[in-house]
Order: structure tokens, then C-alpha cells, then sequence
């Protein structure tokens, strides 16, 4: 956690938590062909509602925007509403939008779940690491052949 | 009360690439030797890639602005007046912690682009002045490259080359079709066993610190063998002003250590290597009734002609997969752009780094950013069309010197201990943008030629004022630079500048191996003139 941010600084109320749920589950939604939870899992969004920490000042301002745009309470809206609205919100305020599409996704794509269904194991790159073909270095063979390209120093 | 420490010899100003290089070089003049560093030790068992959510820390604690890691040994940059935006690191190594290893030199006209293309000025010296120190640094920080290089003099290989791919022989096959240059990266990456480093294994993860300890920040390089030999290094000691008495020479530093506390470490040679931002910070914050505007600033010239090596970025996706996350993120470069063209609308060049592909959440975020990943139910095979299948380049553009580019002291900020944080007022030149335009251009047909599709530009890129230069200019002219041919302040005797503020022009490539090879040479200077270093 950042140097100045206290535990009140970055929890969200209960109904911020409402409206940054329902749009983790508007972005990422849960999907049966893929077998994977949405955004909006229990799980998920736990990490996603622990983690804001740098960016729980943005995150609330966008709520509040989403919410404002919503006539009050957007997570409150009938689901057709809500799609209006945060097509409204993410053409008016994108860079605020970015700030959830970044907290919603660090935590997401950390998901043991998630990862398996995008074929990459759960693990930390350390210890193990991974390979990398070296590749075909005769493919240098024309760059060798055209020679000198630099100029002098004069 | 401030309390006054014994005196040394030489008080070095961060420990950061040239910090510990000029260390390390002056350890055997016997001299006693102190560095000040405001951070700490990086711990290698904490860096993100050895943890699961990587990705994560690496835009927290681990992020390259210090405006959003805000840690203790961060100071505040007010880099609002700039569309590129600072990015540094705070701790014993500096920017090597966090840099990709990319470690190309500057090239021998970049040295005379004055004498030869009629731009800004010449550089009091040349490139074989400093090829001895190129090639020792090359040695002392273990670089891995590919002899044979047409775009460069010749020069050694110090190990193998780290891999080009899939992603390099994918894009390297499209640059012959083309007929244009191109070449494995000399990298600062152990590709085998090199003085007690592990070698590479491709986490991946340069950019945010090497839990291998395969990569040569500087904490892994000269630190070690600089303490060996006596040198001694305080961490979290962070200097606020270099004193001067009446004779215009330097007496020593005022400093706040670990524990709060304001000291003063008297010296008889002051060495600042703090990076192009850090460096003037301190001499604008050192001014005095002697020195109103800033120290050793005779010539107005402390904290102007600020270059950044402003970026294009070029990404585009394949249909099989690449390398996705793995290897070293920078893989071959290409210096087909590099010297001066007449037929091109601008001076001077650029060249291209070319880069693999991103994890998963940067995926994620990217492809939504560029609206190529939708929200709701068609995320998922979006994702999919673009994760591990992603591969690019940006170009790095040469910056030159304009004095209305520069470091100031921002009046209404200031760091934990109450130092003036530094304030950034930058703009981009007509030649760079037309530069920039070029590159793009280029870069997409490159990709094109690849087979690329969902080609993303991004121009300039924000994040990434990594290259901190030309804030204290060298040059032989007292009223039109900062410090001499050798790196010795102009107006003070004894103080010594060796980070990349002393750079004339910017080059078009990445800075480190040039300040360091700098900070090499500079420390030869001392110790070869030691008998009349202050005349």
C-alpha cells in the first residue's frame, strides 16, 4: 500500500460496492463456454474490492459519476438502463473508465480459474521461468551482407 | 542543531547506474568514499515476478512513476506541463532496477551533430574517447550480444545473445523482405553463468526488477565489488543541498538520514549522480547569497535543454501465437532510421526497439483502452484473439536540446522532508513530431509486412520519460555549458557531475551504457589529473 493511504481511505461503502460489482459484471461477465466466473464472482470481486489501494480516490469518483448518470442508484436501474448508462459513462469519462477496466483486470486475470482457461499455469514466473526458442540466426545472413551502415564521427 | 559527520574525501550523490560506476572506479585510489542514497536495497525475493499476481504489483509498489508508487524514498514530480511523464527508481541501482536492459551505445556521429548535420552541438569529445569505457562497462555489467553489428564500429561480445523468438524471427523476416536493417539487442542480461549471476531464465519481467538476478542493475554489478572495496554506502539518506563556502568550492552535503535526522557530511570532492531530473533539483535547491541561482549555474543553463527521448509505440496482433509474456520483453532492435537522411522532412533519427507481448491483465487493459476488447460477452473471445499473440516496437526519437525544456523547483510541493520537488515544463519540437510520424509510418508497415492485424499507435507514449537528460550540459564554453570536457563543474572545483545530465544531445537510443561508460571516464579524469584537480 502507498505511503499515505490508510484502510478508510480506500474502502468503498456498501452501496459503491453495489455499483463497482455490477459494472466488473458488465465488463467481464461470466461465461459457460469458457467455463470461467465472471468479474462479479464472490472471490473475484473480493480481491478486486481489497485492492484498490492507489486507486480508491478514482474508483469512487467514477462510481459516483456512473450513479449520477443513472438518475441515483445505477446497480437500482432496469438492466437495459444500465447498459445505457455505461455506454454514456465510458463516452464521457474514459479515462476514469480506464481506472476500472485496470482494477477489474489486475485481479481478474489473477484468478487461478481464469488463468487455466487461458492455457497459462498458476504460478509466479520465479522460481521456474519459461522457455524461449532461440530462433533461426541465419536470418541475419542479409543484414550481414549489406554492410556497414553508420556514419563516422567526422 | 545539524549534526556534522567526520569528513571524507569524496561524497558520491546516489547509487543509482554512474553512482555506482564512478564508486567502483575511484575505489582504488584509496580515497575514503561515501555514496548517499535517499532508497533502500531492492529485494530481489520481493520483485513481482516472484509472486502470482505480477502484473498487478508492477503498476503499484512497483510502478515506474514515482508520482504513483509514492513510497518514503519517492520525491513528488510535478510533470503536469509535460505529455511525457517521469519515470525513475529510487534505491541502490536506480533506473537499472527497473530498466529493460537494453543497452545500446550511442553511435560516432551522434557526437558531432553539429559538424555534421548542423543541429544543436558537438560533444566535447568522441566516440573512440569513450569506446575504452564502453567496452569495461560492457565487461562490469556483462552484456549479451551478437558481434558483427553493421550499424555500429566493431565491438566485442561480452556473452551470447538472449533469444530472438518466435516474435524476432517473426518480425526480422519481415525486415529483410523489406530491406532494412536489423540486429539482436545488445542486452545487459546474463545469458549464462557471468560473476555470480544466474543466468537469464525469461521471466519477463525486466521492467520490474529481476527476482533471477540475471539482469545487470547496478546493485548486482558494481555495488557488490565497490563495497568489497571500502566504498560505503548509506541507504535512505536523502541530500537536499551541496554547501559552498567563499572560495566557490564545495565543503560538503546536507542530508536527512534514515532516522529523520539533518546532517551535514563535510568532503573535499562532491560527486552528483542523481539523473537528469534529480541532479539540477539539488543544485537549484543549493542556491545561496554567493550562488542565487543555484549552484555551479553561472551560465543559466541548470536545468534547461531537458531531452527525453520522446516514444511512438507500434503494436500489432498475429494469428499464431509469439512469445506472449515470456523472455526478455525487448528482444532486436533496428537502426535503419537511425543517421540523418536529407530526403526525410527532419534531422537527426530514431531508432526501433522491437518488443514482445504482455501478460494477461496488461492484455486485457490494453485491448480495452484501444477498443479492441469490448465489455460484456464478446470480451472473452477478444481476449483470446489477442493474448499472446501481440508483438510491436516503439521508436526512440532524438531529443534535442531546447532551453524552454527544463527542471524547475515547483514552489507548492515538496517531498517528505521538505525539499522542493521538481517541476517539468516539456514540449515536443516540430522536428519531433515529424520524427515521431515517420516512425509510425515505418513501424506499421513493418507489422504489415509481418502479417500483423489490430494495429494499435500510440504517439507519444506517456509513461515513459525514462531518459533524464541534458540538464547540466558538458562543453568547453563556460557561459554555453555546466561542466568541462571531463565532467567538472565550471564554477565549483570540486564538484563533479556524472549522470546523464552531462549530456549535449540525446542520441536515439536508450542512455544507460553512455552514462555509464561517462561516469568511467570522468573517474579516470580525477584520478589521472588527482595533483591538479582543482586548478
Amino acid at each position: 500500500m502507498s505511503g499515505t493511504k490508510t484502510k478508510a481511505d480506500t474502502e468503498l461503502s456498501a452501496a459503491e460496492l453495489d455499483t463497482l460489482r455490477l459494472i466488473a459484471g458488465h465488463m467481464i461477465p461470466a461465461s459457460s463456454r469458457h467455463g470461467i466466473p465472471g468479474a462479479d464472482d464472490p472471490a473475484i470481486f473480493a480481491d478486486i474490492s481489497g485492492s484498490l489501494d492507489r486507486d480508491a480516490s478514482c474508483v469512487r469518483e467514477a462510481l459516483a459519476l456512473a450513479d449520477g448518470l443513472a438518475g441515483g442508484r445505477l446497480a437500482q436501474a432496469d438492466p437495459a438502463a444500465q447498459m445505457r448508462t455505461l455506454a454514456r459513462f465510458k463516452a464521457a469519462y474514459p479515462a476514469l473508465a480506464g481506472t476500472i477496466e485496470s482494477v477489474v483486470a489486475r485481479c481478474y486475470y489473477r484468478d487461478k480459474r481464469v488463468l487455466e482457461s487461458i492455457g497459462m499455469e498458476p504460478r509466479a514466473p520465479f522460481p521456474e521461468g519459461y522457455a524461449v526458442e532461440q530462433g533461426d540466426w541465419s536470418l541475419l545472413d542479409p543484414v550481414r551482407a549489406r554492410g556497414r551502415i553508420y556514419r563516422d564521427g567526422g | 542543531m545539524v549534526a556534522r559527520n567526520d569528513p571524507v574525501d569524496v561524497v558520491i550523490i546516489g547509487a543509482g547506474a554512474s553512482g555506482a560506476a564512478v564508486a567502483w572506479a575511484l575505489a582504488d585510489t584509496r580515497m575514503q568514499i561515501v555514496c548517499l542514497e535517499q532508497g533502500g536495497w531492492p529485494d530481489p525475493s520481493r520483485f513481482p515476478s516472484a509472486s502470482l499476481d505480477w502484473e498487478a504489483q508492477s503498476m503499484d509498489d512497483y510502478a515506474i512513476s514515482p508520482n504513483r508508487r509514492d513510497l518514503p524514498e519517492d520525491y513528488p514530480i510535478n510533470d503536469d506541463d509535460s505529455p511525457i511523464k517521469i519515470a525513475n527508481y529510487n534505491g541502490v541501482g536506480g533506473g537499472t532496477v527497473f530498466y529493460a536492459a537494453h543497452f545500446p551505445r550511442l553511435h560516432p556521429s551522434d557526437f558531432r551533430v553539429r559538424s555534421l548535420d548542423g543541429v544543436a552541438d558537438d560533444w566535447p569529445l568522441d566516440y573512440q574517447t569513450l569506446e575504452p569505457y564502453y567496452a569495461l562497462n560492457d565487461q562490469m555489467m556483462g552484456i549479451a550480444a551478437l558481434a558483427g553489428d553493421p550499424a555500429y564500429p566493431e565491438k566485442a561480445a561480452v556473452m551470447p545473445p538472449i533469444p530472438l523468438g518466435r516474435t524476432g524471427e517473426r518480425l526480422g523476416q519481415a525486415m529483410n523482405g523489406l530491406g532494412w536493417h536489423w540486429w539482436p539487442s545488445d542486452a545487459a542480461i546474463a545469458t549464462h553463468e557471468y560473476e555470480g549471476r544466474a543466468p537469464c531464465i525469461n521471466l519477463g519481467q525486466c521492467g520490474s526488477g529481476c527476482a533471477q538476478g540475471a539482469k545487470a542493475s547496478a546493485d548486482v554489478t558494481y555495488w557488490p565489488q565497490a563495497i568489497r572495496s571500502r566504498i560505503e554506502l548509506r541507504t535512505r539518506c536523502r541530500v537536499s543541498r551541496i554547501e559552498a563556502d567563499d572560495q566557490d568550492m564545495a565543503t560538503g552535503v546536507h542530508y536527512v538520514d534514515e532516522n529523520g535526522h539533518e546532517r551535514f557530511q563535510p568532503a573535499q570532492i562532491v560527486i552528483m549522480a542523481c539523473n537528469g531530473v534529480g541532479t539540477p533539483r539539488i543544485l537549484l535547491n543549493s542556491a545561496s547569497g554567493r550562488f542565487p541561482d543555484g549552484l555551479a549555474n553561472s551560465s543559466g543553463l541548470v536545468g534547461k535543454n531537458l531531452m527525453l527521448h520522446p516514444y511512438a509505440q507500434i503494436r500489432g496482433h498475429f494469428d499464431e501465437p509469439l512469445d506472449g509474456y515470456r523472455g526478455p520483453p525487448i528482444c532486436t532492435w533496428s537502426m535503419e532510421f537511425y543517421e540523418t537522411d536529407p530526403s526525410r522532412d527532419f534531422v537527426r533519427g530514431y531508432c526501433f526497439q522491437f518488443s514482445r507481448g504482455l501478460g494477461p491483465a496488461r492484455t486485457a487493459i490494453n485491448g480495452m483502452a484501444d477498443g479492441l476488447m469490448p465489455w460484456g460477452e464478446g470480451h472473452h473471445d477478444a481476449f483470446r484473439r489477442l493474448f499472446e499473440r501481440s508483438a510491436g516496437m516503439v521508436s526512440i526519437c532524438e531529443d534535442l536540446p531546447e532551453e524552454t525544456n527544463r527542471v524547475t523547483l515547483d514552489p507548492g510541493r515538496s517531498d517528505r522532508d521538505g525539499v522542493p520537488a521538481p517541476r517539468i515544463t516539456y514540449r515536443l519540437s516540430d522536428n519531433t513530431r515529424k520524427m515521431l510520424d515517420h516512425s509510425i509510418a515505418r513501424g506499421t508497415e513493418i507489422l504489415k509486412a509481418a502479417g500483423a492485424r489490430d494495429i494499435t499507435v500510440k504517439s507519444p507514449l506517456p509513461y515513459a520519460g525514462w531518459h533524464l537528460l541534458g540538464t547540466a550540459r558538458m562543453g568547453a564554453d563556460p557561459d554555453r555549458s555546466v561542466v568541462n570536457e571531463w565532467g567538472r563543474s565550471h564554477d565549483v572545483k570540486n564538484l563533479f557531475i556524472v549522470d546523464g545530465s552531462i549530456f549535449v544531445t540525446s542520441g536515439g537510443v536508450n542512455p544507460t551504457s553512455t552514462i555509464q561508460a561517462l561516469a568511467l571516464y570522468i573517474a579516470d579524469q580525477i584520478k589521472t589529473r588527482i595533483y591538479d584537480l582543482f586548478d
